[in-house]
């Protein structure tokens, strides 16, 4: 199972010539600097927007805009108010393609699989409570729990912890990790942040602007998921991968610019 | 106190609140009382009163208001039942807004009043024509807001169903409506509110009963305590069903907030 896309797209050139895979069961993080299309890029798999030229193939066949095998977690805004939690991880249930004709077994299975997810979520305590009841960290991990009600071959995830501060913040990098290790589901994982991308993925890719196009594709090299500790993050090795990632976001930026200029306005103010 | 944007103790709210209400009393009463203004131009608080007791008790008050609540329901619903749906519409797909936006947008300009005799040669002397302008008053105010309403969903909660794989009714319905719908009830509110004031204008329709035609009629004869009282009663229609959509509003989305008008 894999999943390929070549992209260009838009009159305004967006993505140019975007070209990379995903194995089955490979978590993938895509970072860049602002305003490289990443998240465009991630909404083009989804199938949300769409693609001037190529394609997006998963397992070989073509997508035709979005459909549940390409379940995604959004930033923020994206759960269902007048629904628990509960009610909100079991939405898709509602829905024709996730048999809502179904009766007996498969019914049975969802509304299982539904209290297992709660449980692998740490939500049991909030299950009847609703979303404007819950803390950013809470809201994120019902939005990631609905997301995999209905074991989708994909999982996108847009800077989903991106509205969140650092503690709550690494707190799901463990959770992530904790379901990747429990589910080994293939996921593609947009961030701002690199030593998140580092932390939890498999490879990096690293996205420039100007237009859109794919700079480096990173291995992190890291142990299996279940095996990852918040210490390697101070490792040797991990600094030295996130340091060249940052490097090369920062030469694909402009940011040098920027710090060049900052740099002649303060030698000139201390001159005067 | 004056911070803007502060808090204000709710007592403190209510007290003026209530001394606010109870100052334009008086000051209505002294300027009827001292003659400031003509009595025959504004009659006093007490006049007003007297008015409304003899008229609830010998004349017909409590028929014309019962009529006019009918008419002003009827229209009201008639508006919601076809601006809901095409709200719903034109807020969920664009080729939609694009047909209808340019007519609805010309159309709540159009004066209910002017209306009024051509609706009387269309749908005649009965309880239609009356409903019918009340219906003009409503309708295009009401869908504009409820495609608002239904545009205001945050897309992330569209795009969230999407790729669970719901299909394009599915998210109108599932998605679209619940989520807007504690939006559309406001508007319902606000627009009922807007409903009364045309009840008025309605009743200038060859009505022969109803607190509107009341009104009318009593303008003809210099009534003004008459008047006043129609206009009261009216009000005070106006604001229980306001109040009692507020509290509904409340039972029935406890998660979302009020509108502040």
């Amino acid at each position: 199972m894999g999943k390929y896309f070549h992209t260009p797209d838009g009159s305004f050139e967006a993505l140019h010539d975007i070209s990379f895979g995903a194995a089955a069961g490979e978590f993938v993080a895509i970072v860049g600097a602002s305003g490289c299309g990443k998240s465009t890029l991630l909404r083009i798999i989804a199938g949300l927007e769409s693609l001037s030229s190529g394609a997006v193939l998963v397992d070989q066949r073509a997508i035709a805009g979005p459909d549940r095998d390409r379940a995604m977690v959004f930033q923020d805004y994206s759960l269902y108010p007048w629904l628990t939690v509960l009610g909100n991880i079991r939405f898709s249930q509602r829905l024709r393609a996730n048999g809502r004709d179904r009766r007996g077994a498969d019914a049975g299975g969802a509304a299982e699989r539904s209290l297992l997810l709660l449980e692998l979520m740490g939500l049991q305590r909030v299950r009847d409570a609703y979303p404007n009841e819950l803390s950013g960290g809470m809201r994120q991990r019902v939005a990631i729990a609905r997301a995999l009600l209905n074991q989708p071959e994909l999982l996108l995830m847009d800077e989903p912890f991106g509205a969140l501060d650092a503690q709550t913040r690494e707190v799901m990098h463990d959770l992530i990790l904790h379901i990747v290790a429990f589910e080994r589901r293939t996921i593609v994982f947009v961030t701002h942040d690199v030593e998140e991308a580092v932390y939890l993925a498999d490879r990096v890719i690293v996205l420039a602007p100007g237009p859109g196009h794919v700079d480096s594709i990173w291995a992190t090299e890291l142990p299996p998921a279940a095996e990852r500790t918040q210490e390697m993050k101070r490792a040797p090795e991990f600094l030295v991968i996130e340091r060249r990632i940052l490097d090369r976001i920062r030469a694909t930026s402009g940011v040098q610019k920027d710090l060049d200029a900052l740099h002649r306005l303060t030698r000139g103010s201390t001159a005067a | 106190m004056w911070t803007i944007r502060g808090p204000l103790d709710r007592r403190l709210y209510g007290a003026i609140a209530v001394g606010s209400f109870a100052l334009w009393l008086l000051v209505w009463w002294a300027v009827a009382a001292l003659q400031i203004v003509d009595p025959l131009f504004l009659p006093g608080p007490g006049a007003v009163l007297r008015r409304f007791v003899t008229w609830w008790r010998d004349g017909d008050l409590l028929q014309d208001a019962r009529i006019s609540v009918f008419r002003v329901m009827a229209g009201f619903l008639a508006s919601a039942a076809l601006a809901l749906p095409l709200g719903l519409a034109i807020g969920a797909y664009r080729p939609v807004r694009a047909f209808f936006e340019p007519l609805l947008e010309f159309s709540r300009y159009l004066p209910a009043v002017a209306f009024v005799p051509v609706v009387l040669l269309w749908a005649g002397i009965g309880e239609a024509s009356k409903i019918t302008v009340i219906w003009i008053g409503t309708f295009f105010q009401m869908v504009l807001m409820l495609s608002e309403d239904v545009a205001r969903v945050p897309v992330p909660q569209v795009d969230a169903a999407r790729t669970l794989g719901a299909t394009g009714p599915e998210v109108v319905a599932l998605v679209l409506l619940r989520s807007a719908l504690p939006a559309m009830f406001d508007t319902l509110r606000i627009t009922l509110g807007w409903a009364w004031t045309y009840l008025v204008v309605a009743e200038m329709v060859a009505a022969d009963s109803g607190l509107g035609y009341a009104i009318l009629k009593a303008q003809r004869f210099l009534q003004t305590d008459r008047i006043f009282v129609g206009i009261i009663v009216i009000g005070l229609i106006g604001l229980a069903t306001d109040q009692a959509l507020r509290w509904c509003h409340r039972r029935l989305f406890p998660w979302a907030g009020v509108r502040a008008t």
